[in-house]
């Protein structure tokens, strides 16, 4: 399978530039981050989208201006909880990231006790009323919306099947999204789609993930999604199949699932990253809880021109097009993704 | 309510998720059925896993992947051996200690060899002429529909089972698990028994792993068991020692854990935390009324020294 | 007869060197088989090992952390030392601390308005009985329905973490999550609820100073490691325990309750796990939470406890070092992978390694021991 190169939207690398000068300037010492998460780098989901937030952000403000480094595999929180209190007792990190909602709780603890040291956790939009903290999470209902939406055309047993680790945060939100995309799309077609989910209660389980895409395959699913760093295993069984098609979210599973995949909603932290980072220059340490989304350009939805179901290279600037519409309904405002959000 | 439940998918699928436990728990029965407890099947699991992934992936050899597993699978087993007849080392630690080696070594390899999950082609489904097309139950979809390496697991059992009760080395293995110190006067070689049993499950254990990355899933990913090796040190236990058992209890588990996927697929309002505890939950109501008492290996876990 | 008794005693020293020595050769070989690896791996050994041994021992602080990672596995494997004293494999020690957690923790949430004193000793509490009824659901199948506890323990360990995720997204959930995430939180338990640190007790203020993480759960792990030595070897109930561990059949015929004490010895086990939970969050978490597995919160220690027990040759006494050493192996580790940025899997490797390399040389001490006790027998004979 050809290697596909993330299109990382215009919007995005103007603000990454624009954002990036200042810090570059200002500062003769390089901006130094510490990150910690529960996966490993290349886990295909959720730790690797910070990881490559991360790089991406090096690559664009240069090695000379910003070093991290990257403590992965840290699914016992406290040991978690030990390296980001050394981190800061260390002092020689301006900003110390904990990529994993189960961090919170050690984050609460050892922020107080380092005032003049930044910290930033996710997901989630609890700063626990301090000034050094700041937590950012994905509007990934946004991306789940679409893909629902667009899974709701592709769908020929109008059966559709979601894999989701346990329904809590992120993996909530996303599957949320896309059944009401879906919903959407049923309704404007006025047909009934159902969207099976199944949340296998793990996040490491890849051979439970795959039964369970094979039982939403027996029961006439012709679509999947999921997501979590186990859903490889779903991917696998929906190639094998070859006439089932997988959705994928948080980073680009493009170059592993091949040509069924239909597109991907990919996570661009560094958006957020950058606005940290801008606000520290600020002066500002945290109390902002901040969020990618469609309009920031911290989400993006990356189609693949490879898709087995494009007849044509029509085919794909018409998908494009819908998935812009769909974008932008979103970002306007005219598309409520999710009904009564509570913020 | 029923239709809607016991699917021949659902059968089916449990049959595919009973196959990695159908390897390893048979595996391991041999070893505990000479004295010797293995914990650390699961770590063997995961080395023959990522081996015959490798293999499969730079060679797209699905041979040459199986000798591999069984390669990693021996070797491991016979370090498993070692440490427990020859040093006779405590069997619950050692084989703690296998297993964090394997957790931690196939995740390295992997992140040095592939860098990031990858996927092969692996065994295909192969159908079997005619018995695959059978409608009636389903039996057809339900048996027949599998890769190879589910077949060989089901026919691994009798196999083993034929060997364990019916031959000369199935008695010596017996022998020396129920009494070391009569096998030994009998002329039987307590360590070379012990050490051919251990050897053999860690091939077991590898085929285990390989029918998980080269036929169920095509994919490796860091702690790609999540356990199984666990659950079928378990299973052994539940089948009392007999490979016919052990089966049943690997069946009963995966039917289960089957079924608890089918109940949430077709929409049936439970919370998901009890459907997933539900295969472990019967596991172990099942072994409350399987009324028969079953006598452990006298010797198990003990190591054997002569004149003691 | 004085020159005699004196030659024992020289041999008794140069057997505890033994009993040293072979272990520390032992974490040599593994030292060496781990360089070979980071050499493979472009990080330099000696910065690794130099990593290694601040983080663990370097300073105050680090060692502060081994005792912090130390004391749950001292309570585990003070439970592991009773249970399989008594003949009962218990490994369901991450399941069992799970239960004390989880009951501990609703204690401590639940009853916030109770004298600081009353509400920690009632939430330990709870949570050693949350433990021991969890440890005593496979002790009851064992003796009472002769289900193996290596498959029920193993089968709790999994059930245990689904309720915990089901009540800590539901009923236990911290209220604020109760909104679209849903993270699986508890609250975080009131001051009053959390263990004074170490710096709170006399004498201990001076040698770790007030700034480490070390609370006086440590201390409590301590006294109860004593409490089991006595309960076992000077009490009829720990007689009665090990007679059945040693011969079930001998113990019979003496006319001892063998299944009652298999369900004694998983009672305390289950407990004892139910405290490393339970202080678990009361010392150091402050909250419980989940990511839907065990080992983000256990750490492993329901495993690790077992090796530290049985390293310590199932004796509370060797349990306390044993754990202590494999608390420094794995702040040691944890430090090696920050400084050395290798990744997270070599360190999980060279804990495995270490662990079999470690119990590989036990054999040369059990030989040493019985070439001694042949020779003092011997000796008594002349």
């Amino acid at each position: 399978m050809k290697r596909k190169l993330l299109f990382i939207l215009p919007v995005l690398a103007a603000m990454v530039v624009a954002l990036a000068m200042p810090v570059a300037t200002a500062q003769d010492e390089p901006f130094s981050v510490a990150a910690v998460a529960p996966s490993a780098t290349n886990d295909l989901a959720f730790s690797q989208s910070m990881f490559d937030a991360l790089t991406a952000v090096q690559e664009e403000m240069g090695e000379d201006a910003f070093e991290f480094t990257f403590i992965e595999g840290q699914f016992n929180v406290d040991d978690a909880a030990a390296t980001i209190r050394d981190w800061a007792a260390s002092g020689d990190y301006d900003l110390i990231i904990a990529h994993g909602s189960q961090y919170g709780a050690a984050l609460e603890e050892i922020a107080p006790e380092f005032p003049e040291i930044a910290f930033a956790w996710g997901t989630d939009v609890n700063t626990f009323g301090l000034d050094n903290v700041s937590a950012y999470e994905a509007a990934s209902q946004e991306g789940g919306y679409i893909n629902g939406f667009v899974a709701g055309g592709l769908t020929q047993t109008d059966v559709i099947g979601v894999i989701g680790p346990i329904e809590v945060g992120d993996a909530k939100l996303y599957v949320d999204g896309f059944k009401a995309g879906v919903a959407a799309y049923a309704e404007e077609e006025d047909k009934e789609i159902t969207v099976n989910v199944n949340y296998i209660q793990s996040f490491s389980d890849v051979a439970l993930a795959a039964e369970a895409a094979e039982t939403h395959l027996s029961n006439d699913a012709d679509i999947l999604t999921g997501t979590a760093q186990m859903v490889v295993g779903a991917i696998g069984v929906a190639q094998e199949r070859g006439d089932v098609y997988w959705f994928g979210t948080q980073s680009s599973q493009t170059e592993f699932g091949g040509e069924i995949v239909v597109m991907n909603q990919v996570y661009h932290w560094e958006v957020v990253l950058m606005e940290i980072i801008a606000n520290m220059e600020e002066g500002v340490l945290g109390g902002e809880s901040y969020k990618i989304t469609l309009e920031n350009g911290g989400l993006e939805m990356e189609i693949n021109p490879d898709f087995a179901g494009f007849e044509s290279e029509e085919d794909y600037e018409t998908l494009q097009e819908a998935v812009q519409i769909l974008i932008d309904g979103i970002v306007a405002g005219d598309i409520e993704v999710l009904p009564a959000e509570e913020e | 309510m029923f239709d809607e439940l016991l699917t021949a998918g659902v059968f089916a699928s449990a049959i595919r998720l009973a196959t990695p436990y159908i390897y390893a728990a048979i595996g391991e029965t041999f070893g505990q059925r000479s004295g010797v407890l293995n914990l650390g099947v699961d770590g063997i699991m995961l080395m023959g896993a990522f081996a015959s992934f490798y293999a499969v992936y730079e060679t797209n050899s699905l041979l040459l992947g199986i000798l591999v597993a069984l390669l990693v699978g021996a070797l491991l087993g016979l370090f498993m051996a070692f440490i427990s007849v020859t040093l006779q080392a405590e069997q619950g630690i050692s084989g703690i200690g296998l297993y964090l080696f394997g957790l931690g070594m196939s995740e390295l390899l992997f992140v040095k060899l592939l860098g990031t999950p990858r996927s092969v082609d692996g065994f295909p489904r192969v159908d079997i002429p005619l018995l695959s097309d059978l409608q009636f139950l389903g039996i057809g979809e339900i048996f027949f529909r599998h890769n190879l390496m589910v077949y060989l697991a089901f026919a691994l059992v009798p196999i083993s089972a034929y060997v364990l009760n019916y031959t000369t080395l199935g008695l010596n293995i017996r022998a020396v698990g129920q009494n070391p110190q009569a096998a030994d006067a009998m002329g039987v070689s307590v360590a070379r028994v012990r050490y051919f049993t251990v050897t053999l499950g860690g091939m077991f254990s590898g085929l285990a792993g390989a029918s998980l990355s080269i036929a169920l899933l095509k994919v490796f990913q860091q702690n790609l068991t999540a356990g199984k090796g666990f659950i079928a040190v378990a299973l052994v236990y539940f089948g009392g020692w007999r490979p016919t058992w052990v089966l049943a209890g690997a069946m009963l588990f995966s039917f289960v854990n089957a079924l608890q996927l089918q109940v949430k697929t077709v929409g049936i309002d439970i919370p998901s935390e009890f459907a997933v505890m539900a295969p472990y939950v019967l596991t172990i109501i099942a072994l409350i009324f399987a009324t028969k008492r079953r006598e452990q290996p006298t010797a198990l876990t003990k190591p054997f020294e002569r004149g003691e | 007869m004085q020159f005699i008794s004196g030659i024992l005693q020289g041999r008794r020293i140069i057997d505890s060197l033994y009993s040293f020595l072979m272990p520390l050769l032992a974490i040599t070989a593994a030292l060496i088989v781990a360089a070979v690896m980071l050499f493979f791996l472009d990080a330099s050994p000696i910065d690794a090992y130099e990593a290694l041994y601040d983080g663990s021992l370097g300073n105050t602080n680090s060692i502060a952390e081994t005792l912090v990672k130390a004391t749950p596995l001292i309570f585990v494997g003070i439970g592991i030392c009773v249970a399989f004293r008594g003949g009962v494999i218990n490994i369901g020690g991450e399941g069992q601390m799970i239960a004390g957690a989880v009951a501990g923790t609703a204690v401590a949430l639940g009853l916030d308005g109770l004298p600081s004193l009353l509400l920690i000793t009632t939430s330990i509490v709870v949570g050693f009985i949350a433990g021991a009824l969890w440890g005593g659901i496979a002790g009851v199948l064992k003796a009472y329905f002769d289900v193996n506890e290596i498959l029920s323990t193993i089968m709790l360990n999994q059930i245990a973490i689904q309720l915990m995720v089901y009540l800590l997204n539901g009923v236990m959930q911290e209220p604020s999550e109760d909104g679209r995430n849903r993270i699986p939180k508890s609250s975080r338990i009131v001051e009053k609820a959390q263990l004074p640190r170490i710096d709170e007790v006399p004498f201990f203020d001076t040698l770790f100073g007030d700034t480490t993480r070390l609370h006086v759960g440590f201390l409590f792990a301590l006294i109860l490691a004593f409490l089991t030595f006595v309960l076992l070897w000077q009490t009829t109930l720990g007689y009665r325990i090990r007679a059945v561990g040693y011969n079930q059949d001998a113990a019979r015929y003496a006319g001892i309750n063998v299944k009652r004490q298999m369900l004694i010895s998983m009672l305390l086990a289950g407990g004892f796990a139910g405290l490393a939970g339970v202080i678990q969050v009361l010392g150091l978490q402050y909250r419980l939470q989940t990511d839907g597995s065990a080992v983000d919160f256990t750490g492993n220690a329901g495993f690790n406890g077992i090796v530290a027990a049985l390293f310590g040759g199932l004796h509370p006494a060797g349990t306390i070092p044993a754990s202590v050493f494999f608390g420094a192996l794995l702040v040691g580790a944890r430090n090696m992978q920050r400084v050395t940025e290798v990744p997270a899997s070599l360190i999980t490797a060279f804990n495995g390694i270490v662990v079999m390399f470690v119990v590989s040389v036990q054999i040369f001490n059990r030989r040493r021991a019985r070439r001694r006790a042949a020779v003092q027998k011997e000796q008594s004979h002349v």
